[in-house]
């Protein structure tokens, strides 16, 4: 646990207005000076269930959930079904409150809506005895009749933060602004009444407690966004003006911001009746010259497996999305896991040549979804940007300079007709499309576009000669497949050559390692900045390339430590397994520590891992895995 | 200027335009019906005006999706079912394009079965030709899903227990604007079907009824065959949606019955095309998307100057 810091949790029925509270909270607290990261936990229903959303401020940056919370704003679930019976799934409408039991720290603060709650029945739940035994600070209010009195019971969210903020000692004046900004009329009015009425009401209660809110500011403008904001701006900036796509969870997310605002960049959305046809509709705008991106989450993507092979086939770019939530088959829909990363390297048949970046961050995501673009459409391949639910749903404040980028909308290795002039064509006629040995020595043989003149060439799924037609001649097919493979070369060496993805973190020598991937990044850097206060001697590294694999990069650093702990959330080990398979060797160097519980990792739960894997003891955790090193 | 100077290029079209120079002959089976198609296909281009460079062919898997080897113009050999998809893309990134889809029964009415009502429904601006003959032939001679009932083959020793698709009923019911169906042995009614077929503005689904004589030689080779519009027998306005239901329930089982009716079934001029209703909305530019690509002086805006203000 760290000291000046606040995790304020908020926790309610999926409908109660969870997520948007929170997002404001989050925003409020980043103009007040603040760094903010949010991370958000929700069932697969659209009314009711137990949500609830952490906000994590402090006054240096933030890059993962923290160890736990410190204050709880526990609304009750208002859409429960049986709210007073004993439901399947428990006490309905008080699920929001015991369920956090668990991860508020000692000395933390529990406000709950009393409104609703009713006080035997809260009595029943343990919250007494619970209280006691952690110190915590329990603050019932009648935050109900306060929304009630000014406004409607949804206001309810309204009241819990002008609560927070005088139990906190925080000042109101960024949530006035914000209610100003998004609201008008008598509704903006009621809900400055409410958060007035809820403040004042909760400086009279004078909670004692040691929670500090600390103070910040900020040296540039911040924007605060999520991953698949920043997902989507990358991909209309680098000139993507096409997307297709059928909901699913969490890849909707990406779907939805681009369908909002394409049409007012020029470009279209189409939502469609499935994942195949999605990813076909993306095939089929890039081969007619426009930079096209689909994706969807497991069960999607696995439909998408066939028309995937044929853009390797045919060499036409897309890109694709893949929201990886917790598998197998449905799983569980809204819980983030990384089990996706074997489904998403290898689906289709035949060899795969693809490219695959797993940003780990709001920043890695706008900037690999930029490369996504442009190595796609450079080298005529798919490329696929795959992250999980935890990046979906997280927001988190960095500079606005950082997307004060140029945009790009070249559509890479294609030919004007002029230049079709003087390509080379078979005799017949026919553009050669599919050249052996590109004129320019590389492995890019350059497209035409239909409707271009003298550009015409067949696109097939089968193998091909350099004219496009079906060739099943041995000779051909070696040459094809080498050059189709041998572009997977001429990208590792263009991206080591531009900026690496890879993320190194903690001193540059020591004697142990942490080896982890996409969404995890974030709180290992955090836990190895511990470990090194604990006095170990350990570094990270972050790895976004999945293939092509950054085989010197990530040999080079293995050499340099004398053990590494690869940290992901699959129950497989699917990362260490592909780094044994890229590198031919360190099975011996790495062991693992697993999480598949449909929860991210906590900074702490590393430290514990990594404590107990050096020290040869058994996890003291029942929600994680331990796997040794080969040999071990 | 377009950067796409094939398209509604002025000059007269041959049809030999459209042999491929590398595969000039078909390799199907002699007496193949999907030689019909190719013929009427070539035969069409002409009369529409349109040069190979500004066709774009899409097809799927099986004997019909030989048919861009074979017919010289942009292609693109899709997978198995998934040509409409593909295609109805190319059209809305590039709607001066001529977009022409094919593929089999079992392409298009089994496993591309969803893509074929959807694209039906959303009225693309395409045509879709499936080379119908009632059989698996690439495969071997399996059941399709046009088969009759009680059709028997390897896959179904004891007889097909399933009736088969209603392609015109099934097109019509899905929102398709230009319905007909042709057979090979008729050239000149197919030739000008599918003419028809790509003028019209919006999708026109063309059965186009192919013999197989290698794994369906239990099946007429669809002679001898009635024009629908040009028998005494049938009087039906092919503008009116319930005369036409009439009449290709009656067509989808006289062929069942040994009688081949050909002809259009369904002609609806007034609903506009699936691009036509995204323009309106303000869903699609009014320039074609693939032209922005290659214009230098396009303007491509960025989301630092457009989205990030409600972030701050």
């Amino acid at each position: 646990m760290t000291d000046n810091e606040l995790i304020w949790r908020i926790a309610g029925g999926s409908g109660d207005g969870i997520d948007s509270t929170s997002q404001n909270f989050a925003k409020a607290l980043m103009w007040s000076g603040l760094n903010v990261f949010t991370h958000r936990h929700y069932p697969s229903r659209i009314r009711g269930g137990h949500t609830y959303v952490e906000v994590r401020a402090k006054d240096e940056p933030v890059q993962s959930r923290g160890d736990g919370y410190n204050f709880l704003l526990a609304l009750g679930d208002s859409f429960a079904r049986n709210p007073q019976e004993e439901a399947y799934y428990g006490k309905e409408e008080l699920k929001p409150l015991y369920e956090n039991f668990d991860d508020l720290r000692e000395g933390g603060v529990l406000l709950y809506d009393e409104g609703l709650l009713d006080e035997e029945d809260v009595d029943e739940i343990g919250l007494e005895e619970a209280a006691e035994e952690n110190n915590w600070h329990v603050v019932p209010m009648d935050l109900r009749g306060i929304a009630k009195e000014h406004g409607r019971e949804i206001m309810r969210n309204t009241a819990g933060i002008g609560a927070t903020a005088a139990i906190l000692d925080i000042s109101t004046d960024e949530f006035e602004k914000l209610i100003k900004q998004n609201m008008s009329g008598d509704m903006q009015e009621a809900n400055l009444n409410v958060l007035h009425d809820a403040y004042e009401a909760a400086s009279e209660l004078d909670v004692d407690h040691d929670i500090e809110v600390p103070e910040g500011s900020h040296d540039e403008e911040q924007v605060i966004l999520s991953g698949s904001n920043a997902i989507s701006y990358g991909a209309i900036d680098e000139g993507c003006r096409f997307i297709s796509g059928y909901p699913m969870t969490p890849w909707t997310d990406v779907f939805t911001i681009m369908s909002q605002h394409l049409p007012s960049f020029g470009g279209i959305s189409e939502q469609v009746e499935d994942e195949i046809a999605a990813a076909a509709l993306a095939l089929g705008a890039s081969h007619a010259g426009v930079k096209a991106m689909s994706g969807s989450s497991g069960g999607g993507f696995a439909l998408m497996s066939e028309p995937l092979g044929l853009a390797e086939m045919t060499e036409t770019p897309i890109v694709l999305v893949e929201a990886m939530r917790a598998g197998p088959s449905t799983g569980m829909p809204t819980k983030p896991e990384q089990a996706d990363l074997e489904h998403v390297l290898y689906t289709s048949q035949g060899d795969s040549a693809r490219v695959v970046f797993a940003p780990a961050n709001i920043r890695e995501c706008y900037t690999q979804t930029r490369s996504a673009f442009r190595i796609a459409y450079e080298y005529q391949i798919p490329a696929i940007v795959i992250y999980d639910q935890k990046i979906q749903g997280e927001l988190r404040n960095l500079p606005a300079s950082h997307f004060d980028e140029e945009p790009n909308a070249d559509p890479g290795s294609v030919l004007t007709e002029e230049e079709i002039q003087d390509a080379a064509h078979h005799s017949s006629g026919k553009f050669q499309r599919f050249l052996h040995e590109p004129e320019d020595g590389s492995n890019v043989s350059p497209r035409t576009v239909p409707g271009q003149k003298d550009g015409r060439f067949l696109a097939t799924g089968n193998e091909h000669n350099p004219s496009g037609h079906i060739s099943e001649d041995p000779e051909n097919r070696i040459a094809q497949m080498n050059r189709r493979l041998n572009k997977l070369d001429d990208i590792r060496a263009d991206l080591d050559e531009n900026t690496s993805h890879q993320t190194y973190h903690g001193p540059d020598e020591a004697d142990y390692g942490i080896l982890v991937w996409g969404s995890q990044q974030g709180t290992v850097f955090e836990a190895v900045d511990r470990l090194n206060e604990n006095g170990h001697s350990v570094k990270a590294l972050g790895v976004s390339d999945m293939a092509p694999y950054p085989e010197d990069e990530v040999s080079e650093w293995l050499e340099s430590v004398d053990e590494a702990l690869v940290v992901e959330m699959n129950a497989t080990a699917q990362f260490r397994g592909l780094t044994q398979k890229e590198l031919g060797k360190y099975g011996d160097k790495m062991s693992s520590l697993l999480k598949y519980n449909g929860n991210p990792f906590e900074p702490a739960e590393i430290v514990d891992g990594f404590e107990s894997s050096i020290d040869g003891e058994e996890l003291a955790a029942s929600n994680m895995k331990y796997v040794p090193a080969a040999g071990d | 200027m377009s950067a796409f100077s094939a398209i509604n290029e002025e000059r007269e079209i041959e049809r030999d335009e459209f042999t491929p120079g590398i595969e000039p002959q078909a390799t199907w089976c002699p007496g193949c019906g999907d030689f019909g198609v190719l013929k009427a296909l070539k035969q069409a281009m002409p009369e529409v005006g349109k040069n190979p460079d500004e066709v774009a062919l899409f097809t799927g898997i099986g004997c019909s999706g030989k048919l861009n080897s074979y017919f010289n113009s942009y292609g693109f050999h899709t997978i198995h079912g998934r040509s409409l998809p593909v295609a109805r893309a190319a059209k809305l990134a590039n709607p001066n394009l001529e977009v022409i889809a094919a593929g089999g029964d079992g392409d298009g009415y089994g496993i591309g079965g969803n893509h074929t009502i959807h694209t039906a429904r959303e009225n693309h601006d395409i045509t879709y030709i499936v080379f119908n003959n009632e059989i698996f032939g690439l495969t071997k001679g399996q059941t399709s899903p046009t088969s009759p009932k009680g059709h028997k083959s390897k896959t179904q020793p004891h007889g097909s227990a399933k009736s088969p698709i209603r392609p015109l009923s099934q097109q019509l019911n899905a929102g398709a604007t230009y319905i007909a169906r042709t057979a090979a042995v008729n050239p000149n009614q197919a030739k000008e079907i599918i003419a028809e077929a790509i003028e019209h503005d919006g999708f026109a689904h063309i059965d186009f009824l192919t013999q197989c004589p290698t794994w369906n030689k239990d099946a007429k080779h669809y002679v001898p065959y009635t024009d629908v519009q040009q028998s005494d027998e049938f009087d039906f306005d092919v503008s009116d949606r319930a005369e036409a239901a009439e009449m290709m329930r009656k067509t989808e089982e006289r062929l069942y019955e040994g009688e081949v009716l050909t002809g259009r079934m369904y002609v609806e001029d007034a609903r506009p095309s699936y691009g036509e209703e995204k323009r309106q909305i303000g869903e699609m530019p009014d320039e074609p998307l693939a032209e922005r690509y290659f214009d230098e002086d396009a303007e491509w805006e960025r989301t630092y100057d457009n989205l990030l203000e409600h972030h701050k």
